[in-house]
């Protein structure tokens, strides 16, 4: 059972992590364009440099 | 539970714009202007780049951005560069475009509720991904200690997670109970409240059962349900409003002989206004000076140009065509014609506040049950066991049990679906319940002039002409600005034809203009001053001094899509009325042209309006499609209404949809989309309704355990969102 000990921390700061990831995404307006974004990695005009 | 947001009529379109507008001006550093448009037609990967590439080739463009959710462009570039050129490039390559406000954008574009939405959704979601860990293993069949520890731990995730994400539901519940309501959030307060407390409990006593896992995920759910609620509103909304308004913040006032821009609303009855060709009237009041000829489509629906000359008076909101006019202010403000015509929007029963949505029905049938069903469970099981923790333990699984989480994605993820679909197609749903109230459709009534004809003249009889006069007429109309000068330019153009040698073209403000060829006075203009018995069609006159005078007859251009609605309309049964302030004998061609039935000419706004009342009180349910100021307070009065992206702003705020595109068609689409999304919504309560039957009476005898809690609520929550999925 002690291993509870390692696996129940490993658990809650890897949803942390999750979670911090997730507030980056939102942060750096990752969500403003989705069906934009579907679309955009049809064009291969981009495949060099990602558009700013 | 959808809490109804009614965009409030601003009395006076231009003021709402002119603050932010100016506060914009001030701010805006001269070193490089952003410039957003939208852009309905773009729906695709070869659309971004057709578009952004074209900008990027424009002359002092600096980067170009398209967002395809939003339908809109973002431009950087120099300062000189005007919103109208950009515009026009758009249109060369083939895509129709209109300027957005960039005060109103700057304030949307840091979605700050939005956002909050989104943060507590996901916090709610990690937080419950980790509980459900924990309650899997409990499930699984940890015992003792290892099962308390489980439960402990999930306490302190859940507490604090509860505390952040659940404050939209408590805001919103407060408020309720406040003015002594009920809401959908209160028996979701209700519940979550019980479900820690009694879990709380359970656990400080080492019990079996805690329900931590179900507080989190109903309020995951919820919030999910309500992000899309709000996402799907605020597309609308943000692109709805922030079309930039047509109406003039400035006035040119001429004051001890000068000229001075003043803001409209420093005015005064008595100052001298000057009023520019092409410019709109800023006040009611009298031409002291100048002839021209002035627009009043917009106000009143006339196709035909009436003659300004001094003495004749004006209303706020005319278009100035051709000369400059001096105009004496006889009312400003409030008083004016254009406001008096915003107060009969406010005077106007507001077909939506007639409406109760679907969501608020199951909401005053489902909070009194659900609160009902648990203070009988819990005193039922009082009485029979006489101990308080069982009896408070299952009356908190039938609150749990029974918490709308299907009822409350139930709505949401319909609409997302159905305005998703709409918007696709170049319509925007502004208003929460428009959706459902299309549906009972079964009356459209329609306007004439820029709805259902697109307001422009088009020139009907070139053919009827010899080259000669075809020529000496081009040169004339090309000396001009006039809408029907234009017109016969272009249509003259298309047909190839080169202008004559005319001398000494000069325009006369109010007439028409004037020339020399070969010697002899050659005129373009109204009958009256060509010398010729005036008709009722709209025309211009040309003549050669010593001929008889020939008329170029026009006709008002018919919106792309218009004859395709009232087809598809008439053929779903529905009745098609057309209700016009222009002449008569306009109107009716019209609607035998499109076929229509039932028309109304010469109608003023209040006459439009309460037809619109009338046909209400007859039990019809009426779909108002307008676009100017005259129809403003029949498109409040109706049941529901659209308005194209042209119309003016105070009509566009008087609207439940807006349609972005000049085309008409998709509304007969609309129709059958608001149908079917209609359809899926009851589909979806009954889902939930079937889901409650089952499991209440599992609840209420006292065999339900959190497991049995989480497996209803999950799956009922993702039946209901998959049916509505099944409408994109």
């Amino acid at each position: 059972m002690e291993v509870l000990a390692y696996l129940i921390p490993i658990s809650i700061v890897m949803g942390g992590v999750g979670l911090l990831a997730f507030v980056y995404t939102v942060k750096s307006n990752q969500y403003d364009d989705p069906d934009g974004n579907s679309q955009r990695i049809l064009s291969n005009e981009w495949d060099d440099h990602p558009k700013p | 539970m959808t809490a109804t947001m009614r965009p409030t009529p601003s009395a006076c379109p231009a003021c709402a714009a002119a603050p932010a507008a100016e506060a914009l001006a001030e701010l805006e550093a001269p070193k490089e202007a952003r410039i957003a448009l939208s852009v309905p037609a773009v729906h695709c990967a070869a659309c971004i780049s057709t578009v952004e590439s074209a900008l990027a080739k424009a002359p002092g463009v600096q980067s170009a951005r398209v967002n395809l959710t939003l339908k809109r462009v973002q431009i950087e570039a120099d300062p000189d560069i005007m919103p109208d050129d950009l515009i026009k490039v758009l249109e060369r390559v083939g895509y129709e475009a209109h300027e957005l406000d960039a005060g109103a954008l700057s304030a949307t574009q840091t979605d700050k509720t939005g956002r909050d939405l989104l943060m507590r959704l996901a916090v709610a979601g990690f937080a419950s991904m980790n509980v459900m860990l924990l309650s899997v293993s409990v499930w699984a069949g940890a015992a003792d200690a290892t099962r308390d520890m489980f439960h402990w731990i999930s306490a302190a995730i859940t507490l604090p997670t509860i505390a952040f994400s659940g404050v939209p539901f408590f805001k919103s519940a407060w408020g309720a109970l406040k003015h002594h309501r009920l809401n959908m959030d209160v028996p979701i307060v209700l519940a979550i409240v019980l479900a820690l407390v009694t879990s709380l409990w359970e656990t400080s006593l080492s019990g079996h059962h805690a329900y931590f896992d179900a507080a989190l995920t109903l309020t995951f759910f919820l919030l999910a349900g309500r992000y899309l609620d709000y996402r799907t509103r605020a597309i609308a909304r943000s692109a709805a409003e922030e079309l930039a308004a047509l109406e003039v913040p400035r006035a040119i006032v001429i004051r001890n002989r000068e000229e001075k821009q003043v803001p409209v609303a420093e005015v005064v009855v008595g100052d001298m206004v000057l009023v520019r060709p092409g410019g709109r009237m800023p006040v009611d009041g009298e031409i002291v000076e100048g002839m021209s000829e002035i627009d009043r489509s917009l106000l009143t629906g006339e196709t035909v140009p009436v003659l300004a000359e001094p003495g004749k008076g004006v209303s706020a909101g005319e278009v100035n065509l051709t000369g400059p006019l001096v105009v004496r202010a006889t009312a400003v403000g409030k008083d004016t014609s254009l406001h008096r015509m915003a107060d009969l929007v406010a005077i106007a029963e507001s077909g939506r506040s007639r409406y109760t949505s679907l969501a608020d029905k199951a909401a005053k049938l489902y909070a009194p049950g659900v609160h009902i069903l648990s203070a009988l469970s819990f005193v039922g099981w009082w009485l029979y066991t006489w101990d308080v923790r069982t009896a408070l333990n299952i009356a908190a699984a039938v609150l749990i049990i029974t918490c709308p989480c299907a009822l409350g994605l139930a709505v949401p993820a319909v609409t997302t679906a159905a305005s998703g679909r709409l918007f696709r197609k170049g319509m925007l749903i502004k208003h929460a319940t428009a959706l459902e109230r299309l549906a009972q459709v079964d009356t459209v009534v329609f306007d004439k002039t820029g709805t259902l004809t697109a307001g422009t003249p088009e020139l009907t009889n070139l053919g009827d002409h010899a080259a000669r006069d075809l020529e000496i007429a081009l040169a004339l109309a090309e000396g001009s600005s006039h809408p029907l000068s234009q017109s016969l330019t272009r249509a003259a153009r298309d047909a190839g034809v080169t202008p004559a040698k005319v001398a000494d073209i000069a325009e006369v403000p109010g007439y028409g203009t004037e020339g020399v060829w070969n010697g002899q006075r050659v005129r373009l203009g109204r009958a009256a001053w060509v010398g010729a018995q005036s008709t009722d069609t709209t025309a211009a006159w040309l003549s050669v001094s010593g001929e008889a005078p020939r008329a170029f007859t026009f006709t008002d251009r018919l919106r792309e899509g218009s004859e395709q609605a009232v087809k598809a309309l008439l053929d779903a049964g529905k009745d098609v009325i057309l209700i016009s302030g222009d002449a008569t004998r306009a109107v009716e061609d019209l609607a035998k042209r499109l076929g229509i039935q039932h028309w109304m000419a010469e109608a003023l706004p209040a006459d439009k309006a309460a037809r619109i009342a009338h046909l209400s009180q007859q039990g019809k349910h009426v779909l108002m499609v307008g676009d100017g100021l005259n129809d403003t307070a029949a498109l409040a009065a109706a049941d529901v209404s659209i308005s194209p992206a042209s119309a003016l702003d105070a009509a566009r705020v008087a609207s439940d949809i807006v349609l972005l595109g000049g085309d008409l068609s998709p509304i007969a689409d609309a129709l059958d989309t608001a149908k079917s999304a209609t359809r899926r919504i009851r589909e979806n309560f009954q889902i939930a309704t079937l889901y409650n039957v089952i499991a209440v009476p599992i609840a209420v005898i006292g065999l339900a355990t959190p497991l049995v809690a989480a497996l209803a609520m999950s799956a009922s929550s993702i039946t209901v969102s998959l049916n509505a999925l099944r409408l994109r």
